[in-house]
This record gives structure tokens, sequence and C-alpha cells, in this order.
């Protein structure tokens, strides 16, 4: 039991901290960024390519994961999203785009980075046992903890600081927001370089654990959207909730249910639908969107 | 008159200059040989090490001057088509093919994407290599298909034989992912593993192909205690990750599979822990390869950069097919010559040291000559490359 909930803790950190972001982009834009799961790939990409090709140290890898995937989300946001948003009052223009984005993102990780697996040797070697009741990897504690801090870090950021606090506002009405002076575009910018920067510090994270690989972005972005979905989409503290819900489901449901075959996705998209059926706006979602 | 003159030379003139690429060009015909296998997601790897196996093949080839096939030499094209691991896709990629007179193409990778494009390849007379298993495929009445490695019903019983009377192991686990390929690889390695003797102490364990930690996956499989634990059909991707939480659980038994594997990757992906882990290769190792072969490694990694280890199995098809219209030109644009021919083809290898042959195999497993003859190279992980544990050879 103790390991089942060991392991649920690890994974709902991990996946907290990609939903983050994922929800920071929907709740200021309302757009449904897809290739979420590719920044999440490239992050992954480039403190590999920092920590594995160029030796330097891991804090190093993940500093440039955090700065390329914020640059990048800057540019997507400036350059590709702002101007369909400005242009169009359809939601499906923009999620074509986030489409798009991925497939383009795809084949700049194939061009770049190529096909194989690739990881980063462990960052703590050794093994925490407590007579077999919990076994778990130094490094992955370390993760977690990191994952834990970084989601602290960020709430404290959205909380406390005068960009999260203009970022909030803007989530919560963007025309009060503009009218009090909030500079929607500008904002729109970092929000969307922030949820990026999330997602490639979260591939930086993991790719010591789990390695990266070209194909794990679509995967990935469809866990994303179930985490925001049973917490609520646009909400904060619902993703995190989402994040450590999904997966606390999972390390039971793989324990458990393991007899059974590969069932537990199935019973969590099952649990999912009818949770949705009952509640559609998520756990901490507003029913008016 | 001397303008005239002077112009009408300068016209012949730069017709011949214009014309010489053109007929340079005309020189060699071109041999069109086809690739339908994933290239991108997950299993990305198993297909672009095909695809580029077969591109730095043709290059080299086409330096040469072509292959001389009957009275007539040929450059060869390799013509690529992702199917992206679906079959559906596959199926069109067989049709583009077809479209395109194609009559000889490398892959699919995987099991539903190959007996998915077998009505396009039987009605279009198209012989195609995959890499995949199903033995109906192989089986008459099929008999267009060609398996392009070994198969794991061929690979498992070997490793699991020489396990058990090398390192006395009794106790087996078998996990994989939950598609199509891995799960019938793991029950025909079960059935194997029981023909052997063995018990099998935990077989019905499975994981997605996206997990990012298989901790939870194997935690049960390591509380059942084997003495060796078969990644059935595990992907590049998977691999590394799976022998890592193995180890990090304390699993200190044997490791193995039945598909290729990438030493890099493991090294990348698990380092130290991947020491010991059993799978099978390629003409690659030292004992093994010839000069054509670490030529042909060479070219490829100047080509794109990096060599893929699954290449050392995936250099044969093309070297099969051309060695095959070598011996049977009227096979050329004719699948039916090609069958006949296979009964007794036999050529030297370029890529194995000593006198080894090309030449079809299969009899034992599908009654009928359509298997590549490739080394059974079974490899052991050490200090991060991979070393022969043992050799054998299939009918």
């Amino acid at each position: 039991m103790e390991q089942i909930i060991a392991n649920g803790l690890y994974l709902g950190a991990q996946y907290a901290l990609i939903a983050l972001g994922l929800t920071l982009i929907f709740s200021l834009m309302n757009v449904l960024n897809f290739a979420h799961g590719q920044m999440y790939v490239f992050g992954g990409f480039v403190t590999y390519t920092v920590v594995v090709q160029l030796g330097l140290p891991f804090i190093v890898g993940l500093f440039a994961s955090a700065v390329v995937l914020a640059i990048m989300g800057a540019a997507i946001e400036k350059f590709l999203f702002a101007p369909v948003v400005r242009r169009s009052k359809r939601d499906e223009s923009t999620m074509l785009l986030a489409a798009g984005v991925a497939f383009f993102l795809d084949a700049v990780i194939l061009l770049f980075f190529g096909e194989k697996q690739r990881g980063v040797p462990k960052v703590v070697n050794g093994v925490l046992n407590l007579d077999m009741r919990i076994i778990m990897p130094y490094d992955r504690i370390l993760i977690g903890v990191l994952a834990i801090l970084l989601i602290v870090v960020f709430i404290g950021f959205m909380n406390y600081s005068k960009t999260g606090r203009a970022m909030r506002a803007l989530a919560q009405d963007k025309m009060a927001a503009q009218l009090m002076g909030v500079n929607v575009a500008r904002y729109s910018m970092i929000g969307f370089a922030l949820g990026a920067m999330l997602a490639g510090l979260v591939g930086g994270l993991l790719v010591t654990i789990t390695g990266v690989n070209l194909g794990m972005g679509g995967p990935t972005s469809v866990k994303a959207f179930l985490m925001i979905m049973i917490g609520g989409a646009g909400v904060i503290s619902g993703a995190i909730a989402g994040g450590f819900i999904l997966g606390m489901m999972e390390s039971v449901g793989l324990t458990v249910l393991s007899a059974y075959g590969d069932i537990t996705y199935l019973v969590i998209f099952a649990t999912l639908m009818v949770f949705l059926a009952v509640r559609p706006q998520g756990l901490m979602g507003k029913p008016w969107g | 008159m001397h303008k005239r003159t002077f112009l009408k030379f300068s016209a012949l003139a730069a017709a011949t200059f214009l014309s010489l690429p053109l007929m340079a060009h005309a020189e060699n015909a071109k041999l069109k040989i086809g690739f339908v296998g994933v290239t991108s997601g997950p299993a990305a790897a198993w297909g672009i090490s095909n695809q580029r196996s077969m591109e730095a093949r043709a290059a080299w080839l086409n330096e040469l001057g072509g292959v001389k096939i009957g009275d007539k030499t040929y450059d060869i094209e390799i013509v690529p088509f992702d199917d992206q691991k679906d079959p559906k896709r596959a199926i069109a990629g067989m049709e583009k093919m077809a479209q395109d007179g194609v009559h000889y193409v490398v892959g699919p990778n995987v099991d539903d994407g190959a007996a998915a494009v077998r009505p396009v390849a039987e009605h279009n007379g198209i012989m195609y290599f995959p890499y995949a298993f199903p033995k109906e495929l192989f089986t008459a009445p099929a008999s267009n298909a060609i398996l392009g490695m070994v198969a794991n019903y061929q690979s498992g019983p070997a490793i699991y034989k020489y396990l058990k009377e090398n390192k006395g192991v009794k106790k087996i686990a078998f996990v994989a992912a939950n598609e199509s390929d891995p799960l019938s690889q793991r029950e025909s390695g079960i059935a194997a593993a029981e023909g052997l003797g063995l018990e099998v102490v935990s077989g019905n364990v499975t994981y997605q192909v996206d997990t990012t930690d298989f901790t939870p996956v194997l935690l049960p499989v390591i509380q059942a205690s084997p003495d060796l634990l078969v990644l059935s059909g595990v992907s590049p991707a998977n691999a590394p990750q799976l022998i890592r939480s193995a180890r990090e659980l304390g699993y200190t038994g044997f490791i193995s599979t039945e598909t290729g594997q990438d030493a890099t990757v493991l090294q990348e992906g698990a380092g130290e822990l991947a020491e010991g882990f059993i799978s099978v290769g390629g003409a690659s190792t030292p004992e093994l390869a010839s000069d054509t072969m670490k030529e042909f490694v060479d070219r490829y990694t100047k080509m794109f950069g990096e060599y893929n280890d699954e290449s050392n199995t995936k250099v044969y098809a093309l070297e099969y097919i051309l060695e095959t219209l070598k011996a049977n030109p009227a096979a050329i644009d004719n699948v039916e010559e090609y069958k006949k021919t296979m009964d007794t083809f036999e050529a030297p290898n370029p890529f194995m040291k000593g006198d080894a042959k090309l030449r079809y195999v299969g009899m034992t497993s599908f009654g009928q000559k359509r298997q590549v003859s490739v080394p059974l190279v079974v490899n052991e992980f050490k200090g991060g490359k991979f070393e022969t544990m043992f050799v054998g050879q299939v009918d």
C-alpha cells in the first residue's frame, strides 16, 4: 500500500507540472494547446543535448530547456496564435493551428534530434528501500521533490507577483482586466511563454528518469488534457488536483488491476466519462467557463 | 553565310552540351525498391533503420556504377512511405507502391500492418519483406511475403534453452506492451518456455507504450521472483526504462528480449543497470562482420550522423532482392519468376566473414522458403556495447 501511494505521489507531481502549463495557456487565451506534449519532448531533448552531447551539468541543461522553451512559446504566441486570435472568432481556428504546431514540432524534433530514444544518466544513484514496503530510487525522489517545488514556486509567482496577478485577472475576465490597464497582448505572450517553459522544465526533469523520444508528444498531450478535464479547465488548482488524482489512479490501477491485464486506462476513461456526465466542468471548474 | 554556319554550330553545340547530363543520367535505368514502414512515433527507430540501411546501401551501389541485372545496369532508387504504424496507412503505402510500378517492398515493421497489406501485395504482384512474425503470412497459400529477420518463435526458444542449460534458469516471467506484436510474441514465448519445462511465474502483465513510470508495472512481476524476465517485443524506446525499473526494484536475475536493440540507447537510458541484458542482433560482432559490413557502418554513419545497431539485420533485405534479381533477371517485373528462383538461390554473403551464403530458409517454420537467412546472433550488453553470447542458424 505504501508503495502504491509513493508511486502515485511521484507520478502525480510530474503530471501536475505538465498540466499546469496547459491550463495556464487555456485560461489566458482559450487555446487548447495540442502541441504541449511536443514542447515537453523538445525540453527533454534540449536537456539531453546540453548534458550528454555538450557534457555540461544537469542544472545547466534544465535551465537551457526553460529558456529555449520560453522563447519558443513567446514566438509561437506572438507570430502564430496572437494574429489568429485577433482575426478569427472561431475556436477551431486556434485548435487547428495548435495541431499544426504539434506536427511541425514533431518534424523539427526528428530533424534535429533523430528518431532514437535518448536519456540522461541518473542524477543521483541509489535506491531507498524501507523493508521492501517502499522502494523508490533516489533520483525519482529528487525529481518528485523538484516538481513539487516548481509547483509551489509557480503558485507563489501567480499569487504574489505583478505579472502573475495580471495574468490571473486576464484569466478571470479579459474585458475587465483590459479596462483596468492590463496589456492583454503582453501578458498573453508571457503566459504562453510560461506555459511552454513549464512543459520544457518537466521534459528536462523527466529525461533523467524516462528518457525521451519523438513519439512521446501526442500521448503526453492526451494525459495533460485528461488531467485538466478532471480538475477543471483553466483552473490552476484544478490542474494540480487533476495531476495528482490521475497519478494516484494510475498507480492503484496498475497494482490492483494487473491480474486482469492492461485495463487501468480503460477503467480510468470509463470513470472519467461517468464523472464528466455528472460534472462536465471538472472538480474545480465553473459551469459558465 | 559564315554567320549562318556559326549559328548552326552554336545551336548544335548547345544542344549537345545541354543533353549531356540527360545522356549521362540515361546511362543507367532506375530500379525502384519500396519501403513501407514506421518512421514516426515511438517505434520510428525500427522503420528509420530500415529506410536508412536501404538508402545507404543504394547510394553505395549507385556510386560503384549501379547494379547489373541481366543485360542492363540499374541505379537503385528507394521509394519510402511512412505508415505511422497504422495498418490503414500501410495499405495506402502498398497501393502507392503498386501505382509507382514497384514490385519489391521492404516492410512493414509490425504484425497488423504486414497482415493488412497482404491482399494489395498479392493482387498487384509485389514481393514484400515484413519485419513481423505472423506465420500465416509466410505459410502457403501465402507466397508473397518473406520474413526479413529471425522471428521471436525461433530466437526465443534458443535463448531460453541456452539460459536453462548454462545458467540454471528455472522460473520465467513475461511482460509486454498492450499491442498486437508484443502480445503475440508473449504468447509464443510462453508456449516455448512451457515446452522447455520452465515455470511461467508471471505472464499477464502488460503496459501502455506511453508509460513514463514502469515501477508500478513491474512490481507484481518482480514479486513473483523469476530467474529470467522476458520483455516481449519491447521497442527500443521502452527497453531502457523497463530494465532500469526492474533493477531499481532489486531484481538481479536475467533480462532478455527477442527484438533488436541499440547499444547507445541502452547505455544512455539504463547505463550500467543494462549490464547483462540479452537481445538478438545481426552480423555486426567483430567475430562475424566482414570488411564490407564495416564499410557499410562507416558509410551509414557518414550519411546519417549516427549508426543504428538494428541495421545489422536490416541491411540484408535489399541485398537479397538485388542478388535474387541478378540470379533471375526475368523477375525484375515478374514476382512469379522471383518465387521460382528462391528455392535454389544462393549467393555469397558480403556482410559476413568466411564463406557464408545468402539463401532463403524457413522450411521448418513455414513449410516453404519464405525467410531470409541471417545469423541468429544472441548478444549480451556489456560495458556499453554488445558482446556475442552465442550464434545460431535458422533453417
